[in-house]
């Protein structure tokens, strides 16, 4: 009996061995069949969760035209950073750009803005579709010092609104996000008592109120709460259409959020850009100037080395020159796509400016981008 | 580790085979006045069997060894790498980390206690809500119920558990949350249970209660199912003792099967309660996430899981990942403080 069992053992444990030798052989066998076609390349890029959706789309459109793949992992705009300073992929997407201690560790990176993403303050009212709102009582609310939607510094905004005398239910992203970063930022400029209490993060010591785990779990606190506010990516609150409160932009107008809104907001902003080899660690266009532009938006960006022979490994002059292209694509010709995922397109100005940043981009010291 | 205890047996076997060979001929009891050694199960059969056999053997006894060891080693490794992990922190603030209450990423002010505290709190009250519900069906199951309530039930029960969390988080933020809210909290508050300094003034759905309850529904399958064989175990010529003796059904259960159970079932317990500290996505989905050191459960909070699951992904400073991982360490020790105890309090229960 134990010997049976033994042999049995014995048997299965080889077989398992040999499965795997096998397996192996064949995985050899089948990545050899499958070696690229000529000219073909995969790309690796990793980063902003809310990029995702855009890349992807952008990815598939691009195979058919360059016979280039690009795989994306969308790991978080922290985890992205994390991959392009261990030079791990070749492109990063971040909804911030780096900052001064990050610089340090991946010296000579460009920063390429490749889509806008814009923050809605959407919210739950029995009743209520239309609300108006100004940056200095958003932050009062977040801070916890205007608790009731009656509050006399609403009503004055909103006179044509029957506001009910309930308590605000306060929503807010309960992991750290790139939304939450933007919206934070925003707060700051119009308020001094956030910057002073809470300040700028993509996770953030909160005051008050509930937080939800991504997009979707805020904006499910936002439906199952009547009389409720939060901050969510534009593209939820339309897909999910919830009402969105028009924010009061410098101008002193009350502007809803939309895609449109969002590129006037970066179209004001072009003017003060760095160029794509300087540090854009001060960038942002929260509280833009401008009629039509949306005080709560801001710029995703792509995170490549100026010198692509740095990332070593199995990077050639002719993987180089692909990870250029497909740069040079996204920012241009994709940008066509950008609205069919709701993300707003950039300005024509930025896409030239990236088209600039691009052409710094060398491989072992010779200027990549000849075309 | 285990290679050294393989061979430290190795000059007792042949030895060991012959004498134990020997006492299977007498009836299979060692000789008497011999010295007192360890039972080798297998040393009985393994001399009649050729030499590829026995070499077989002794390669599967060290396989088995070095698959047990290797849950060891894994398990030394991770605690290695979170104590690395999370130097930063410990060099930061020491032992006072634990006691801090703040949790600011953006001044760099970390501490633990909002979420030792989140954690404990709603394991420990979910686990007061699942060990009667759980008690009452096992006991159900094993002393009442025919045939055809009990193999539905069963399947019923073993259904709950295998609900992936994230799938009753999602239950939680739509179905639960929202009636909490409505009708739940109220009734609390309502009640004479209000009274009690752990339910303060009824809010939003989204709190420690409600992730307490999403728990307990999470951990009444485990202790059900294990009560129900700790229960079963129990001989039945105890139970029918107690009957002759003239005890009610109710008085047998409560004298002689709970009695003889309670061991098991304080364990069972305790695998119920593991799960509820290490649960992260339907908690994370129901507490609210609120930094706050609370002790109402109407009010959100935060677990040690949920922190590292919100934060880790987007965390920007060396400091604010040492300190999700310092966080990661707290709850292995607390696991492993908690597990110890229970193990201990079995053994008192059990003699």
């Amino acid at each position: 009996m134990g010997s049976g069992m033994t042999r049995l053992w014995l048997a299965l444990g080889l077989a398992t061995t040999l499965g795997f030798v096998l397996a192996g052989c064949a995985g050899d066998a089948g990545a050899a069949d499958e070696s690229p076609r000529r000219g073909a390349v995969t790309l690796t890029g990793a980063g902003a969760t809310f990029a995702m959706p855009l890349i992807t789309l952008w990815a598939s459109e691009y195979e058919p035209v360059a016979r280039d793949r690009v795989n994306y992992n969308s790991i978080g705009s922290g985890g992205g950073i994390r991959a392009h300073i261990d030079r791990t992929v070749q492109f990063a997407a971040s909804e911030a750009p780096l900052n001064a201690e990050q610089y340090e560790r991946a010296p000579n990176t460009l920063t390429l803005p490749f889509t806008i993403g814009t923050v809605s303050i959407a919210f739950n009212l029995p009743g209520v579709r239309e609300l108006r709102l100004t940056g200095e009582v958003l932050a009062d609310i977040y801070l916890g010092t205007i608790r009731r939607w009656n509050d006399p510094r609403i009503r004055s905004l909103n006179t044509d609104v029957e506001l009910p005398d309930r308590g605000i239910v306060v929503a807010h992203r309960s992991d750290g996000s790139g939304t939450t970063f933007v919206f934070a930022d925003y707060l700051s400029k119009v308020s001094p008592q956030w910057r002073d209490r809470v300040g700028v993060g993509t996770a953030l010591s909160w005051p008050t109120g509930i937080g939800g785990n991504g997009n979707e779990g805020v904006a499910g606190v936002i439906r199952n709460n009547p009389f409720s506010i939060g901050y969510i990516e534009l593209s939820y609150a339309s897909n999910l259409g919830m009402p969105t409160a028009a924010v009061r932009n410098q101008t002193g107008r009350f502007v809803q959020p939309s895609l449109e809104a969002g590129t006037a907001a970066a179209a004001a902003a072009v003017d003060r850009l760095p160029a794509g080899h300087e540090r854009w660690t001060q960038v942002s266009f929260t509280d833009a100037p401008g009629e039509t532009s949306y005080p709560i938006s801001s710029f995703s960006y792509f995170l490549v080395y100026e010198g692509l022979d740095r990332l070593g490994g199995d990077m050639t002059a002719e993987r180089a020159e692909s990870v250029v292209r497909w740069l040079e694509w996204a920012v241009t010709e994709g940008q066509a796509h950008n609205e069919r995922v709701q993300n707003a397109s950039i300005p024509p100005a930025v896409q030239r400016l990236n088209l600039e940043t691009l052409d710094r981009i060398t491989f072992n010291g010779e200027r990549v981008r000849r075309w | 580790v285990v290679g050294s205890e393989a061979t430290a047996e190795r000059p007792l076997e042949a030895g060991a085979r012959q004498r134990s060979l020997a006492a299977a001929g007498r009836g299979g009891f060692p000789p008497e006045g011999g010295p007192p050694r360890r039972p080798d199960r297998w040393a009985g059969v393994a001399g009649r069997f050729t030499l590829r056999d026995r070499l077989a053997q002794r390669w599967f006894r060290y396989g088995t060894g070095l698959l047990a060891g290797l849950v060891v080693a894994v398990t030394l490794v991770v605690v290695q790498q979170l104590w690395v992990g999370s130097q930063l922190t410990w060099q930061e603030w020491g032992l006072s980390f634990l006691t801090r209450t703040e949790w600011n990423p953006v001044r760099g002010e970390f501490g633990a206690l909002p979420f030792i505290a989140g954690t404990l709190l709603t394991s420990l009250m979910a686990l007061a809500m699942a060990v009667p519900v759980s008690l009452g069906i096992a006991i159900l199951l094993s002393e009442y119920a025919p045939q055809f309530v009990r193999e539905p039930l069963i399947f019923v029960v073993e259904l709950l558990a295998a609900i992936p969390s994230v799938v009753l988080g999602l239950w939680g933020i739509f179905v639960l949350a929202p009636l909490m809210q409505s009708r739940i909290l109220p009734a609390i508050a309502a009640s004479p249970l209000g009274w009690l300094p752990l339910f303060g003034e009824p809010g939003p759905g989204y709190n420690l209660f409600t992730a307490s309850v999403i728990l307990a529904i999470m951990i009444v399958p485990i202790i059900a199912s294990l009560s129900r064989e700790v229960l079963l175990a129990v001989p039945r010529d105890q139970k029918e003792a107690a009957l002759a003796l003239g005890s009610t059904r109710w008085e047998a259960v409560q004298h002689v099967v709970l009695a003889y159970g309670r061991s098991g079932i304080f364990s069972a317990a305790i695998l119920g309660l593991a799960r509820a500290l290490g649960e992260t996505m339907a908690v994370t989905m129901t507490i609210g996430n609120r930094v706050a050191l609370t002790f109402d459960y109407f009010e959100p909070g935060y677990s040690m899981t949920a922190i590292i699951a919100n934060e880790l992904r987007e965390a920007a400073t060396e400091l604010h990942v040492s300190a999700l991982v310092a966080i990661g360490l707290v709850l292995f020790c607390l696991s492993f403080v908690l597990n110890a105890v229970a193990r201990l309090l079995v053994l008192r229960l059990g003699r």
